[in-house]
């Protein structure tokens, strides 16, 4: 067997993304730029009131609107459904009750988007107002109506998690200091540029075809199987170039569903295109968050105990809740050894769009208080922020109090990295007064570790490869390029692994005809996982080829390697073939050459209830520094630089790396500094992007990248994630930068400008001057 | 009010004439009435800028813009800024610098970075930032943005 050649000819280097030149032209496609013939327009009704009962809706004068081919209302499609198997409670248009306002009604589908509006406006709702739970506190005990039957004891609480590992109480007795944040953190949404679009088209072979701009076309495909009860293999799903996820386009969403109904019932295609208030109201957006975290240290700083609850607004819908309610505890831990750990978190349904997952899913908020915490006993403890840390990073080849394997780690290199490139040392409370710097760590899983659907058990990714006459490389699999890049790196492994120009890789569309099931982009999987597979395809491809070449050149396979467009002898590289020459030698009498390569997660983690969440093959480490200053008369806060040390074991595509971290740090920094979903009660107050505001140009600091990782052992050719945990040390950076400039902790995300002037103020009322001023 | 004729304008260097109500965007008539769906829409209210086009030459949100308002004038989209073969070197160079992520903001970028180095061969980086302050984008944190019309600017890809 031909050895790999060591990952220096493309991996690892800068690799421009393959479908750049379709995406600078405006030649790229996306769901809303396909046109079907005799396409209808699908238009939704949106429920006007937070809770309602449901007592009728009368469709007739809708339904005999000239123009109009289909009313659909929710009793139609009742079957419930949901991105969780154990938390299915969405159906496809509201049945019974409404629950959130925006939440999905009836719907219309016509020849134009006058006549469904106006169909639209002809719909008459009967509904009686039921209370309405706008804050989470408000239903963790009984209450009147509960928004979901199955609500824990008749409150709206969702899920509710209680773990406790060691003994905390004890440890907080022999604590030589300890610390608790109180934090608390506004929504914040995914505001990525493509609204959401769905074309559905049901043919007379019986068959339903779906595009839809879906991070996880597999789950959008068995939801639609299960709500619309027809088989899997009746309905095909393509996934289109996707303009931007984050995680809101992860779970199957009802007006996916609503669009495959309105084609069945109409025989005809049709789209619907979401506009950008429908986009808000959908959100599935990072959950508005009170957390508690208390850490105890030993005299020698070293952490004795984590001491956690999280309340978490959740919406109206489960989505990926549990997930999260998990995550808020288990993921605050690394890149720690904690030996005792408690933590009780709940999350609590509320007539609001649902929360789901975001960018960092459920590791974000948490590690902001943690990180925060950690700073206030560095300087109650008179120890460094770094020193503090590095005390109690957490060793490679270890396992957490909670039984998470950890692998590898580089956080100790990326602390020293970013110490170093920052210039902590002579930066750190020694800048003047309004200018500062903080360190912020994070940690994140690389994949979750257990499938969401676990029988039958199947590989979390499947990469399948076809070579014929014309030596081009077709890659079919479902893996979801949602803009990270993921197609160039699966053509990059191919290519690498074949030992030919990435050109002869065509990575083709996902649709579910064609493409092995891969569980699509959520959760930072889609490097590890679809790596691993499509580094094993293209393995079994070689080998074939490898084979044809030996043939021609009379010796074994065993003795050849891979060069450039060329199969040659290891002893002698001069003797060699052409790899069309091998391909074509190989594929007498076989024709055409396939191979198809998988991943399948080994197991790991405990066996106690809920010991599977947060468990992940690998995780990756980051170390932030932010330096920044105030402006003490506006409260404007102007983050100059971020030093951010990052593991992500080896980065297979630095350009995609890089492009990564930057906009996770865009994205945090939207977070510390202003976005926020704003409720007037449950009425979502800035559905657009003129009042939702997203980090400008402007804003964005200079980022300084420090690529650190050593190779993690079971990722393919070395790599981790990198998706999502470069967004977690961004906040928690920040935040202890500006303790460091102003003297202020700020426990209330965003740090808008008006909280940072009342903490300057507080401050100097309460005469406690700071670096002098 | 009666009917007008034909909207007639400039698309991409040739002349045009279209059926066009009062009312129409010149958003909808581009993605939907001709077919021209490289120019993106990502809000229809002005703020993100994936729409935009160059009327007269000047970036403009053409989601904000009514075609009767082009009538006589020279429009070009993303369509109209591409080489029939190949690349420009503003596109090149988001390619060559990983400007792009989703690309559902790109066309939008690469029309106004076009339109500003028509007019600043050279811009400084503070200019490149105000030049595109319109456009939001979601991915790159924009980082890659500037240095890609920085690297065309200066003959660098």
């Amino acid at each position: 067997m031909a050895s790999t050649p060591p990952p220096t000819r493309l991996l690892g280097g800068r690799i421009p993304y393959i479908e750049g030149p379709l995406k600078v032209t405006g030649r790229a496609e996306y769901t809303d730029d396909i046109q079907r013939p005799g396409m209808l327009v699908g238009r939704l009704l949106r429920s006007p009131w937070p809770h309602a009962r449901l007592r009728s809706i009368d469709t007739a004068a809708a339904a005999a609107t000239p123009g109009v081919f289909a009313v659909l209302t929710g009793d139609e499609y009742p079957i419930p459904f949901g991105v969780l198997p154990i938390t299915h409670d969405e159906t496809a248009l509201a049945v019974g009750k409404s629950r959130y306002i925006g939440d999905l009604v009836a719907a219309v589908a016509a020849t134009d988007e006058r006549t469904a509006e106006l169909a639209l406006g002809r719909i008459r709702v009967d509904a009686e107002p039921l209370p309405e739970y706008s804050d989470p506190r408000m239903g963790v005990g009984r209450v009147a109506e509960p928004i979901h039957a199955r609500g824990l004891n008749g409150s709206n609480i969702q899920k509710e998690v209680v773990q406790h590992f060691g003994d905390v109480d004890a440890a907080f007795a022999r604590a030589a200091a300890s610390t608790r944040v109180r934090g608390t953190f506004a929504g914040v949404t995914h505001a990525f540029t493509e609204p959401m679009a769905t074309i559905a088209e049901a043919t007379p072979d019986g068959r339903l075809t779906v595009w839809s701009a879906t991070q996880v076309p597999h789950y959008l495909h068995r939801s639609l199987s299960e709500v619309l009860g027809l088989p899997m293999h009746r309905i095909r799903v393509i996934k289109p170039e996707v303009g931007g996820g984050f995680g809101g386009k992860s779970d199957p969403l009802p007006h996916e569903i609503v669009c495959a109904a309105l084609a069945i019932k109409t025989g005809r295609p049709v789209k619907i295109l979401f506009d950008r208030e429908d986009v808000f109201l959908t959100n599935h957006g990072r959950h508005p968050t009170q957390n508690e975290v208390r850490i105890a240290l030993d005299r020698d700083g070293h952490i004795l105990a984590y001491d956690i609850e999280a309340l978490i607004d959740g919406g109206a819908w489960s989505s990926f809740g549990t997930v999260t309610t998990y995550y808020n505890g288990v993921l605050a831990m690394g890149p720690y050894r904690v030996p005792n750990f408690r933590y009780k978190g709940r999350r609590v349904y509320t007539t609001k769009p649902p929360s789901g997952a975001m960018r960092a899913h459920g590791g974000t908020n948490i590690r902001y208080s943690v990180e925060v915490a950690l700073d206030q006993l560095a300087e109650a403890t008179g120890v460094d922020p770094f020193e503090l840390r590095a005390r109690n990073a957490l060793p490679a080849n270890s396992t957490t109090v909670n039984e998470f394997r950890i692998t590898s780690t580089s956080f100790v290199k990326c602390l020293e990295a970013a110490r170093a490139a920052s210039g902590w040392t002579e930066k750190f409370r020694r800048l003047p007064y309004g200018r500062g710097v903080g360190l912020g760590c994070g940690f994140y899983i690389s994949g979750s570790n257990s499938p969401i659907h676990f029988t039958p058990v199947m590989p979390q990714s499947t990469v399948h490869l076809k070579v014929d006459m014309d030596g081009g490389i077709a890659v079919h699999s479902m893996q979801a390029d949602i803009g990270q890049g993921s197609n160039t790196l699966l053509a990059a492994i191919v290519a690498e692994v074949l030992g030919v120009d990435l050109a002869r890789v065509h990575v083709q569309r996902v649709d579910s005809d064609v493409s092995p099931i891969d569980l699509g982009s959520y959760s930072s999987r889609v490097t590890f996982m679809m790596g691993n597979a499509a580094r094993a395809a293209a393995e079994e491809l070689r080998a074939k080829i490898v084979a044809g070449a030996a043939e021609l050149l009379g010796c074994r396979p065993d003795e050849l390697s891979v060069a450039h467009e060329r199969i040659e002898r290891t002893a002698a590289p001069a003797e060699g073939v052409a790899f069309d020459d091998a391909l074509h030698k190989a594929m007498e009498r076989v024709g055409a050459l396939t191979a198809s390569g998988a991943y399948q997660t080994r197991p790991v983690g405990g066996s106690f209830k809920g010991a599977r969440a947060g468990t992940a093959p690998a995780y990756s480490f980051a170390a932030y520094v932010a330096e920044l200053s105030v402006d003490v008369e506006t409260g404007e806060i102007h983050v100059a630089k971020i030093w951010a040390a990052f593991d992500c074991g080896r980065p297979l595509n630095r350009l995609a790396v890089e492009g990564q971290i930057e906009g996770s740090i865009h994205m945090g920094l939207g977070q510390v500094l202003g976005e926020t979903m704003s409720y007037r009660g449950a009425r979502l107050f800035n559905p657009s992007l003129l009042e939702y505001k997203i980090p400008m140009p402007q804003q964005m600091p200079e980022v300084e990248i420090l690529l650190v990782g050593d190779d993690d052992p079971e990722g393919p050719f070395g790599a981790k994630e990198a998706g999502e945990g470069p967004l977690i040390a961004t906040l928690p950076a920040i935040g202890n930068a500006l303790y460091d400039a102003i003297g202020v902790r700020f426990y209330e995300l965003p740090i808008t400008p008006d909280r940072v002037l009342r903490g300057i103020d507080q401050r100097r009322a309460e005469g406690r001057p700071f670096k002098g001023a | 009010m009666p009917p007008r004729g034909p909207l007639r304008f400039t698309l991409n260097g040739q002349p045009a004439e279209v059926p066009s109500e009062d009312a129409r965007i010149l958003l909808d008539l581009l993605r939907e009435d001709l077919g021209l769906t490289g120019t993106k829409r990502g809000c229809d209210l002005g703020t993100c800028g994936c729409c935009t086009v160059l009327l007269d030459g000047r970036p403009t949100l053409s989601c904000l813009t009514l075609a009767r308002l082009c009538e006589g004038r020279d429009v070009r989209t993303i369509e109209g800024v591409t080489p029939a073969q190949g690349l420009s070197p503003v596109q090149q160079a988001f390619v060559d610098h990983g400007a792009t992520q989703c690309g559902f903001c790109t066309p939008g970028f690469v029309v106004t970075a076009t339109a500003l180095l028509r007019d600043r061969p050279h811009p400084s980086r503070d200019e490149i930032v105000r030049a595109i302050s319109g456009n939001l984008c979601r991915c790159t944190g924009y980082l890659k943005i500037v240095e890609a019309i920085e690297a065309a600017a200066h003959g660098r890809s």
